[in-house]
């Protein structure tokens, strides 16, 4: 018997009621709700993800390239709810095992994306606030929406392009920036130098940026959106650097995902973003762990 | 030599040559973005406490303790004196380097004493020592409401909440641990 689990049955059964309501949200916004392979031969090759090997194939990072191909099919809009692998990702708002919402738009940018991000939160909480270990937020009125480099100016004293070339942009991000954003009403904080959107395409007229963004709230990172690279080669070239950054690191790479690559080019425009369901339980339910919200963590196995 | 992987609450590391605990960890990973491995240490010869942040890639060296059993023999100006009991060496830790740890030693107690090389650099006591009351305010006849505690100052020169009932000669049971009283020893 271990005690832990009683006093967390309030919590995953608050959690079943959550799942229920986002899956009601996006079927009743017309999305199919889509079940794609979670062992796949290869991921999308990133710098700073590491998959969990599973015998010659993966455990999948994200649903990510499976679904993206089903837009290349011509599926409109569609969601999709389950586990994803990250090897050594433990901390009290990580686990190596944890669950993903994505969903998808065709003919859609990331500003589709930030509607369905408020729309479906706003459901969640029809009393248009909530409060997280202490902190108050207002759901109801307007979301801040913050540049990536304003942010950095604003709260680290210095650009983002600056705090990349120092080799800083994380410790800053974390340390600085990421405890001022979603503190009295969620933040949207967007337009990332280009380098950090691996599979995000280009803002129209600022070949710099890529138009992706992150969802805060109470300072935590919820959701990570952004408009879609649908332009093959281009994406080879971002994975190659990718796989060029993973090797200076001594980290192996598993090649490329050719059939995702072969698809690519028959997607037009398309947006898509991941949420981590866990995270989103945990500031629901004023939780300020990521082990309350789960049923069992690594190690209680 | 440990990588960022390794580290997590209790890890014990050399840094700039000194011993350090890990004593709070956690991990962050912002975005797409590089790991970042988020430590609280304590140094364990000075007792300072610092954070640092460590990225994958860094690797650290593990600070070797040892523990070695030995006896309390005394204190004096320079700190308290433990030897070993087979070899006789002795090992005399200060008393900023003991803390609390100094209240609970009994002449001739047998304590583990951690070793960084040849320095002694902290204790580990038996859970449970009886200390005499040298002094405490005396007990009000009829008092016996529990939860009624007064301070009480121990032979060590260790002050601590105790029952009404405990007067000045009184032989009490003090659980190290957690510098709390526990019963009163029968004589």
């Amino acid at each position: 018997m271990i005690p832990d689990l009683a006093r967390r049955r309030v919590n995953l059964e608050q959690r079943a009621r959550i799942v229920q309501t986002i899956r009601a949200f996006f079927v009743d916004a017309g999305f199919l709700e889509v079940t794609t392979p979670q062992r796949i031969p290869v991921n999308a090759p990133e710098a700073h993800i590491d998959p969990e090997a599973s015998g010659e194939w993966q455990l999948h990072t994200s649903p990510e390239l499976c679904m993206k191909r089903l837009l290349a099919a011509g599926f409109e809009r569609i969601f999709q709810l389950c586990p994803c692998w990250r090897a050594g990702e433990r901390g009290r708002r990580h686990l190596p095992e944890f669950t993903l919402l994505e969903w998808y738009r065709l003919g859609c940018d990331y500003r589709s994306l930030m509607i369905d991000c408020r729309d479906l939160i706003q459901r969640l909480v029809p009393e248009g606030g909530l409060s997280w270990q202490g902190m108050t937020v207002d759901l109801a009125s307007p979301w801040e929406e913050l540049e990536v480099d304003a942010a950095f100016r604003r709260y680290a004293g210095i650009g983002v392009h600056q705090a990349l070339e120092e080799d800083r942009f994380e410790e800053l991000l974390v340390d600085r920036v990421e405890p001022h954003l979603g503190i009295e009403r969620p933040t949207f904080l967007y337009d990332y130098p280009v380098e950090l959107g691996a599979l995000a395409r280009r803002k129209p007229g600022c070949p710099d940026l890529a138009e992706r963004f992150e969802l805060y709230i109470c300072g935590m990172e919820l959701a990570n959106g952004f408009s879609e690279l649908t332009d093959p080669l281009e994406q080879r070239r971002r994975f190659e650097a990718d796989i060029a950054t993973r090797s200076s690191l001594d980290k192996s790479s598993a090649g490329m995902p050719e059939p995702f690559l072969r698809d690519l080019g028959s997607i037009d425009a398309a947006a898509g973003i991941a949420l981590g369901v866990d995270r989103l339980v945990m500031l629901l339910l004023d939780a300020a762990d990521i082990a309350e919200v789960v049923a069992f963590t690594p190690e209680e196995l | 030599m440990y990588t960022c992987s390794d580290l997590k609450k209790g890890l014990k590391l050399l840094i700039d040559g000194e011993p350090h605990v890990i004593v709070q960890f956690d991990f962050t990973k912002p975005g797409k973005g590089q790991a970042l491995y988020k430590c609280k240490l304590r140094n364990m010869l000075t007792g300072a406490l610092f954070d640092r942040t460590y990225r994958s890639g860094e690797s650290f060296e593990p600070a070797s303790l040892e523990e070695r059993d030995m006896q309390y023999l005394y204190q004096d100006e320079t700190g308290y004196v433990f030897m070993d009991q087979r070899s006789y060496e002795q090992v005399t830790i200060p008393e900023d380097v003991l803390g609390d740890d100094r209240y609970f030693l009994i002449d001739n107690m047998e304590v583990k004493v951690l070793m960084f090389g040849d320095r002694g650099i902290g204790v580990t006591l038996p859970n449970f020592v009886n200390l005499r009351v040298t002094s405490a305010e005396p007990w009000v006849k009829g008092d016996t409401a529990a939860g009624n505690n007064k301070p009480a100052t121990v032979e060590t020169g260790y002050t601590l909440q105790v029952p009404s009932f405990v007067e000045e000669g009184t032989l009490i049971q003090i659980d190290t641990r957690t510098g709390e009283y526990v019963t009163r020893v029968k004589e």
